[in-house]
């Protein structure tokens, strides 16, 4: 069964038509790439996936469930978790506190007025794992808002992370890097994926990236799928050549 | 210059708020000043609690503030003569009407949250101010006093004897500062700075955002109501002006002026607007003049507050 399926969503801003009825469908353990030029529609897409904001129309369902018209924290909850193109993160607290924040909601302690000697013993050692798997340790203790932008960004995934999510959604984790910090998170990535067989599903610009991580692809331009397949497929796709990788190239 | 650890300022503030009373009159202060300071400082750090650690601007706290003055005020003048009860009815009738304005006004944001909370604050002062009949109008609750606390061994006179209705009022500040200080420890306290961090990421967190908002707005009122049944016991009398807009303005003009980033900021906050206004409004009536100057001076130069510039200077 697939983990993620989108039906025939669409929606409209006012006389725009920023998501076309698009439908997907994500199995388990698979890496997903959404590609397509700027404008296509894929961040509006995340967005609807993500409960950002719902569907004009359309359903969407994950794991099984209709979750069309619940809350952000409700599909966290369910186990969806994301990242933006722009860094979401708390500025200004160091990056253990702001793994912490999140290791905690994910152990359901949000509401909380205390802390237990051995639940707060196993938060920060979950809180160490994570740091060390983003390789931020040595950082840990600096305002994350005053960290160079690739370890933002790694900060922000490790968050994602820490809600032992069963669907990651990264917006452009490689967006504004230089070639060492998406080499790094490129590889994070893909241990993700193969070391822990996360479901994954990517917006990415970098194709180098995309071609080197998707299992599949799925290409949006002005709002609608124009193809979905491997990545080899895709690369010889005419239309698809045609409206995004031709100009590119 | 060393820093001081947050230890050594945590344990001289309790210090000097413990040993207040000895020393006042030798500063040219009075017991009473002392007192003043407590309350109105427990008010804004009350406040704090929802503006500096959830960052939510609630420009109506005196509304709770005046609940709680009124609720203790007329239930001892009317139901039963006991101090304890008038505590108990004024923080009770603050922190409800704190759950039901802040179910309908949790979702709202910045500069709208702010006036909507500005006009359910001025619905309260406009029923204390014209319901004569049962709030004695702009006249408000006279003719009752604080009284004696009946502790079953003994009986501790806090309206004769100002000390001891000091350190009274130390107890009540001293409970709630502690619950209010063990809460943002907790992973709910935590939950509250990511939301005044990153509303975005905070949610994208799974944290139910109007929820949160609605529990800090409610636990800060129910604090700020504590600090006005208290006031009203100080000042044994209370009225309208406990409660309208500019006494919430107050609140945040102390939290500010401290600086609303530091736990303790606006209690040093409310103390300087306090004796400020003691002292400055003994020679000339335009006091709020002077406030108003000192206040515009530190947000334009020192924007996070007294205790923000003691801090840069590595003093704290």
């Amino acid at each position: 069964m697939s983990l993620l399926v989108v039906e025939n969503a669409t929606r409209r801003f006012g006389s725009l038509v920023a998501v076309d009825a698009v439908s997907m469908s994500v199995a388990p353990g698979e890496l997903r790439a959404i590609i397509g030029p700027n404008g296509a529609g894929k961040t509006t897409f995340f967005n609807l996936i993500s409960g950002f904001f719902p569907p004009t129309s359309g359903r969407i369902l994950f794991s099984g469930t209709d979750v069309t018209r619940l809350s952000p924290e409700r599909r966290v909850g369910m186990g969806m978790a994301r990242t933006f193109q722009i860094t979401e993160i708390f500025p200004e607290l160091t990056a253990r506190e702001n793994l912490r924040i999140a290791v905690e909601v994910a152990s359901g302690l949000r509401r909380s007025p205390w802390l237990r000697g051995h639940a707060n013993a196993q938060i920060r050692e979950r809180i160490e794992v994570l740091l060390d798997m983003g390789g931020l340790t040595p950082k840990a203790d600096r305002l994350v808002g005053e960290l160079p932008h690739g370890d933002q960004r790694t900060a922000e995934i490790m968050m994602a992370l820490a809600l032992k999510p069963r669907l990651l959604l990264l917006d452009e984790p490689t967006a504004g890097m230089g070639d060492q910090e998406t080499h790094d998170i490129t590889q994070l990535i893909r241990k993700l994926h193969k070391d822990q067989q996360l479901t994954i599903v990517l917006i990415e610009h970098d194709m180098r990236v995309v071609f080197h991580l998707a299992d599949r692809i799925t290409v949006l331009a002005e709002g609608a799928v124009l193809g979905e397949g491997t990545p080899n497929e895709i690369a010889r796709d005419e239309r698809v050549q045609a409206a995004y990788l031709g100009k590119a190239a | 210059m060393k820093r001081v650890p947050a230890v050594a300022w945590t344990g001289l503030i309790w210090l000097v708020l413990l040993t207040m009373p000895y020393w006042m009159r030798a500063v040219g202060g009075y017991t009473e000043l002392a007192s003043r300071v407590l309350v109105l400082g427990l008010a804004a750090m009350s406040l704090n609690f929802l503006l500096g650690f959830t960052g939510v601007l609630s420009f109506g706290h005196a509304a709770y503030f005046g609940l709680g003055a009124y609720g203790a005020a007329m239930t001892i003048k009317y139901i039963a003569p006991s101090t304890p009860l008038g505590i108990l009815v004024g923080v009770a009738t603050g922190t409800l009407a704190a759950m039901v304005i802040g179910a309908l006004i949790a979702r709202l944001r910045g500069v709208y949250f702010a006036m909507v909370t500005i006009a359910f604050g001025q619905v309260f002062y406009f029923i204390a101010f014209r319901w004569n009949s049962v709030t004695g109008g702009d006249d408000g609750v006279t003719g009752w006093k604080r009284q004696a606390l009946d502790l079953g061994l003994a009986k501790i006179d806090l309206l004769g004897n100002d000390k001891a209705f000091y350190y009274f009022i130390l107890a009540c500040f001293a409970i709630a500062v502690t619950l209010m200080w063990l809460l943002l420890r907790s992973p709910f306290g935590r939950t509250l700075l990511a939301i005044r961090e990153n509303e975005r990421r905070a949610r994208f967190l799974g944290v139910p955002v109007e929820r949160h908002i609605w529990l800090s707005f409610v636990i800060s009122c129910c604090f700020v109501s504590l600090a006005g049944t208290l006031y009203a016991l100080l000042n044994n009398f209370t009225d309208p002006r406990a409660l309208r807009w500019d006494q919430s303005g107050n609140f945040v003009i102390m939290a500010v002026l401290g600086g609303m980033r530091s736990f303790w900021g606006p209690l040093i906050g409310a103390a300087i607007f306090v004796v400020l206004q003691d002292y400055v409004s003994s020679h000339t009536e335009n006091w709020m003049s002077f406030i108003g100057l000192f206040f515009v001076l530190v947000v334009l130069f020192f924007p996070r507050g007294v205790l923000g510039i003691l801090r840069r200077k590595g003093m704290a």
